[in-house]
C-alpha cells in the first residue's frame, strides 16, 4: 500500500507540470469572491459526498500502521497475469481504443468461463459487459434500471456504495438486516447470519425495483445456500422484480461451502444481473475491470449508461486480463488453476487470522467465503476517553483508536449500515486477511504485545 | 418482466453512432479515416513508462482516488449526456463565412454569431460546454472568440466545461488557449484533457479534469459513487510520461512540438489528395479532424440508398465505404436532430493516420478519381 502511494506522489508530478502552463497564462487577478448561487451541485449527489474509504484510507496510510482495514491484497497476483499485461503493452494497436462494451478476447473468455457455470450459452456481445470495475457494473445497472422513486431491497450490513448510489439515482433503500443466531457450542460462523423471511417479504411491494444481492458477502463472510436463495427468488418472482446480484468474491469459497448462482434458478436470469470482478478474481484491485452478465433486455440498457459515461475501457488491460482467463480456463480442475489455488491459500490466512484474534479473547465469526472477518471488539474495553465527545459510532473510534496506539487498522462494520442500523453493528469491525504472510506476522506481533499489556 | 425496466434517464439516448459506422468498416473492408485513434503507436517513452509501471512495484496492481448551452457541431457525446443528467440542451451553430473562389475554407471561418450566442443565456443556464480545438470542425477558439464566451459566462454565473483533449494538437503557428485562465473564469470552469489525445494512447482510458475545489468535489462525489478508482498502472504511465515531457518542454525534442508537427504534414497531404476526387476540405486549426464539403456530390448524386429521412451525408458514407472502400463519419451526427437536415453536406476525416494508413487510402483515392474521368 505505501508503495503504491509512493508512485501515486508522482502524480502530484503532472499537477505541477499543468500548472506551468496555466501559472504563465493567469493574469494574476484574485479569484472572485463573489458567492455564486447557481453554481450549486445537483441535488442527485446530496449527502452522498462522504466516503468511508477516503477517511480511513488516509489514517492507515500511515507506512508504520499494519493495514487490514481496505479490501486490498497485498499479495502478488499471479505472475503469469503480470507477464500477459507485460507483453501486451508493447502491441501498438492494444494501446487504442477497442470496442465498447467489451474487448472481443474478453468478452469471449468470460462467455466461455460462465456458459460452464451457468449451464446455458451466453452472448458474449449481447449478454455480457465489461465496466470499469464491479462499481462501474453497480453504476451502470442502477442508472440504467432504477428511477427516481423506485425502492431498492439492500442487505444489511452492505457494501457502502450500494445505498449511495441508489439514493443518487432518486431511489429510495429498504434496508433489512441479517440477523444473528449463533448456535451454542459451535464457533460463530457467516451462516449463523440469516434474513427472517417473513420480514423479508413485509420489505417487497409493487414500487419494489431491485433487491442488491452480494454473494459471498462483504463484510460478514456469508455464502447464501440453496435455500436461502430459493426464498428471494421466489419474492422477486411474485413481485416481478430485479435481482442485482454482487457476486465479485464468486471464487473465494472455503471447505464446505458453494456458490451458488441466483440467476440459474427457474425464472430468474431474465430478471438478474450478475456482477464480477477482475480485480477480485485475479487479486489486480488496480486494473479496474468489472462485468455484468445477463439477459440482453437487461444488458443493453447498462450498455447505454455505457455509450454516454466511460465508453470504453482501457484495452491492453482487458486483452491480458482475457488472456489470463484463458489459461486459467482451460484447466479449472486442476489445483494450480488460479480460481482453485487462491481459495486454498486464503483458507490458510482465514484459519490464521481467526486464531489470532481469538488469542485476544475476540469471538471473530468465521466467514464461509470472501476476505473479510469480523469480530465483536467491545469485550477489549479500548479506552476511547479522548474521543468521548465525538458522536461517531464505537467502532469508528475503536478502529481510530487501534490504528493510533496499536498500529493496526480495520474498518468500523457501521460504516456498512444504513443510520437506523448503525447501532446493531457498532461492535463490531472488519479485518481484511488477503495479505502477505509478513503482514499477518506484523498483525501477530501487535497482538501479542496487545495481549501482553493487557495481561 | 412485465413492467418497464430501465430508467427514464435513458429515454431518447440509446442510440449509437459509432457502432453502425464501426461495423460497416470491418465488414467492408474499408480504410478507416472515420473513428478517431491515431493508428501508430504512442511514442516509446509512453509505451516505456506503462511498460515500467507495469513490471515495476507488483502494488501497482493495486487500487491507488437546468439547460446547457452546447456549440453545434459537437462531440455527439454531449448531448445525450446532458440529457441523462435531466438537462436541457440549447444549441448555438458554428457557421462558415463566405470563402473566396479557389480558396480553401478553414476552421477559423467558422464563428459564432455574438448577439445569437447572448440570445442562448437565460437565468436557467446552468453550463456551457466548450470543445477546443473542435471536434469535427477543428477550430481553435482565439482569445477574443473566448473573451466573449467568458463575458457570457460571468454574467449569468455559468459554469463553463472546456473540452480540451486537442490542446496540445495546433497547427499553424495558432495558439491554444485555455478559458480557466481568462480573468473571472477559474472559478466556474472544469477544464477537461485526455491522455489518449495527448500521447496517442487512446486505449488506455485516463482523462483529468481541472478546477476549483468547490467544483471538484462535487464531480469527487459522483466519482466515488461511480467508479471510484481509474486504473492504477494507466495513470502511473501518464504520470512518468508528463514527467519525461517536463524535461523537454517548450523545445524541439518535445513530443507536443513533434506531435503536431508530424501531424499538420499527414493533415496537408491527405487535404491535397482528398480534392483529386472532388471533396472540399475546411483547413482545421487544431484537432485530428477535418470536414469536406460534399455539396458538388449533392447536386450530382442525391439520390444515394437510404432510409426515408436519412441525411445525405449519411448515406454518401455508406455509399462511399461500399463503392470507394473509405470511412468518415458524416458530420450530421454532431448536430441536434432539428439541424440534421441543414447540416448534411459535411463528412469528417481522421488524419491522425500512419504512413500505411495514408498509402492505402492513396491507392482508393486512385482508383476513385479513375472512375471519375468520362
Amino acid at each position: 500500500m505505501f508503495l503504491a502511494q509512493r508512485r501515486l506522489c508522482s502524480l502530484e508530478s503532472r499537477a505541477k507540470f499543468l500548472k506551468t502552463i496555466y501559472s504563465s497564462k493567469i493574469l494574476g487577478l484574485p479569484t472572485s469572491a463573489k458567492m455564486s448561487l447557481k453554481i450549486t451541485n445537483a441535488k442527485r449527489i446530496e449527502g452522498l459526498d462522504s466516503n468511508v474509504w477516503i477517511e480511513f484510507t488516509k489514517l492507515a496510510a500511515d507506512p508504520s500502521v499494519v493495514n487490514l482495514g481496505q479490501g486490498l491484497p497485498d499479495i502478488s497476483p499471479p505472475v503469469y497475469v503480470k507477464e500477459e499485461l507485460s507483453k501486451i503493452a508493447a502491441i501498438d494497436s492494444l494501446n487504442q481504443y477497442t470496442r465498447g462494451f467489451g474487448h472481443p478476447s474478453l468478452v469471449k473468455a468470460l462467455s466461455c468461463l460462465y456458459e460452464k457455470i451457468y449451464q446455458k450459452q451466453i452472448n458474449p456481445n449481447k449478454e455480457i459487459l465489461v465496466t470499469v470495475g464491479a462499481y462501474g457494473s453497480l453504476f451502470n445497472t442502477i442508472q440504467g434500471l432504477i428511477d427516481e422513486g423506485d425502492e431498492v431491497i439492500v442487505i444489511v450490513p452492505f457494501y457502502d456504495c450500494y445505498e449511495s448510489m441508489v439514493r443518487m439515482a432518486g431511489a429510495t433503500p429498504v434496508f433489512i438486516p441479517l440477523r444473528p443466531k449463533p448456535v451454542d457450542g459451535k464457533k460463530w460462523s457467516s451462516s449463523d447470519w440469516t434474513l427472517d423471511p417473513q420480514e423479508l417479504a413485509s420489505k417487497f411491494n409493487s414500487k419494489t425495483k431491485a433487491i442488491i444481492l452480494n454473494t459471498p458477502h462483504n463484510p460478514i463472510g456469508k455464502v447464501y445456500t440453496k435455500e436461502e436463495l430459493q426464498v428471494i427468488a421466489d419474492l422477486c418472482i411474485k413481485y416481478d422484480t430485479l435481482c442485482i446480484s454482487d457476486e465479485v468474491y464468486e471464487w473465494l469459497v472455503y471447505t464446505g461451502n458453494k456458490h451458488v448462482k441466483i440467476a440459474t434458478f427457474p425464472g430468474m436470469w431474465e430478471r438478474t444481473i450478475t456482477i464480477g470482478s477482475a480485480g477480485k478474481t485475479f487479486s489486480v484491485t488496480g486494473w479496474k475491470l468489472g462485468w455484468s452478465i445477463g439477459p440482453n433486455h437487461l444488458i443493453k440498457h447498462l450498455q447505454t449508461v455505457q455509450q454516454n459515461t466511460v465508453y470504453t475501457c482501457a484495452t491492453p488491460l482487458q486483452e491480458a486480463l482475457a488472456q489470463a482467463f484463458w489459461i486459467d480456463i482451460k484447466r479449472m480442475d486442476d489445483p494450480e488453476c488460479y480460481f482453485n489455488s487462491l481459495p486454498k491459500e486464503l483458507e490458510v490466512k482465514r484459519d490464521r487470522m481467526i486464531h489470532l484474534l481469538e488469542s485476544l479473547g475476540l469471538k471473530p465469526i468465521v466467514p464461509d467465503g470472501g476476505y473479510f472477518i469480523i469480530a465483536d471488539v467491545s469485550s477489549l474495553d479500548a479506552d476511547l476517553s479522548d474521543m468521548k465527545d465525538s458522536n461517531e459510532p464505537y467502532d469508528y473510534k475503536f478502529v481510530k483508536w487501534m490504528t493510533k496506539n496499536k498500529k493496526l487498522s480495520a474498518i468500523p462494520v457501521s460504516a456498512f449500515c444504513n443510520t437506523e442500523t448503525k447501532l446493531q453493528f457498532e461492535k463490531f469491525v472488519r479485518f481484511c486477511f488477503i495479505k502477505k504472510d509478513s503482514t499477518l506476522d506484523a498483525a501477530e506481533e501487535i497482538i501479542k504485545g496487545w495481549n501482553r499489556q493487557k495481561s | 418482466m412485465a413492467k418497464r425496466v430501465q430508467a427514464r434517464r435513458l429515454d431518447g439516448i440509446d442510440h449509437d453512432p459509432w457502432v453502425e459506422f464501426v461495423k460497416m468498416a470491418s465488414e467492408f473492408d474499408a480504410v478507416n479515416l472515420g473513428q478517431g485513434f491515431p493508428d501508430f503507436p504512442p511514442p516509446d517513452f509512453a509505451v516505456e513508462a506503462f511498460q515500467h509501471a507495469l513490471s515495476s512495484d507488483f502494488m501497482l496492481n493495486q487500487y491507488t482516488r437546468a439547460f446547457v448551452i452546447i456549440i453545434e457541431p459537437f462531440f455527439d457525446c454531449y448531448e445525450p449526456m446532458t440529457l441523462m443528467a435531466g438537462g436541457h440542451p440549447v444549441f448555438v451553430t458554428l457557421k462558415p463565412g463566405p470563402t473566396r473562389d479557389g480558396e480553401l475554407d478553414s476552421s477559423s471561418n467558422w464563428q459564432l454569431d455574438p448577439t445569437e450566442l447572448a440570445s442562448k443565456f437565460t437565468s436557467h443556464t446552468k453550463a456551457l460546454i466548450l470543445n477546443t480545438p473542435n471536434n469535427p470542425v477543428g477550430k481553435v477558439f482565439s482569445k477574443a472568440e473566448l473573451e466573449l464566451v467568458a463575458s457570457l459566462c460571468q454574467q449569468h454565473d455559468v459554469i463553463c466545461i472546456a473540452d480540451e483533449v486537442y490542446q496540445w494538437l495546433v497547427y499553424d503557428g495558432y495558439q491554444h488557449v485555455s478559458i480557466a485562465s481568462l480573468p473571472g473564469m477559474w472559478e466556474r470552469t472544469l477544464t477537461i484533457g485526455s491522455a489518449g489525445k495527448t500521447f496517442s494512447a487512446t486505449g488506455w482510458k485516463v482523462g483529468w479534469v481541472l478546477g476549483p475545489d468547490s467544483l471538484m468535489k462535487h464531480l469527487r462525489t459522483v466519482h466515488q459513487n461511480s467508479i471510484y478508482h481509474c486504473p492504477t498502472q494507466g495513470q502511473v504511465a501518464v504520470a512518468q510520461s508528463f514527467e519525461h515531457e517536463q524535461l523537454h518542454f517548450g523545445q524541439p525534442s518535445s513530443y507536443f512540438a513533434q506531435f503536431p508537427q508530424a501531424m499538420q504534414r499527414t493533415r496537408d497531404q491527405m487535404i491535397c489528395s482528398l480534392q483529386s476526387v472532388g471533396l472540399k476540405p475546411v483547413v482545421p486549426q487544431g484537432s485530428y479532424f477535418f470536414m469536406t464539403d460534399i455539396s458538388d456530390f449533392k447536386s450530382k448524386m442525391p439520390d444515394l440508398p437510404g432510409d426515408v429521412d436519412e441525411p445525405y451525408d449519411r448515406r454518401f458514407i455508406k455509399w462511399m465505404i461500399k463503392t470507394k472502400g473509405l470511412v468518415a463519419i458524416p458530420v450530421s451526427t454532431f448536430y441536434s436532430v432539428p439541424h440534421r437536415k441543414i447540416f448534411d453536406h459535411y463528412v469528417r476525416f481522421c488524419f491522425v493516420k500512419d504512413e500505411s494508413t495514408l498509402q492505402a487510402m492513396d491507392e482508393k483515392l486512385q482508383k476513385w478519381k479513375k472512375e471519375l474521368r468520362p
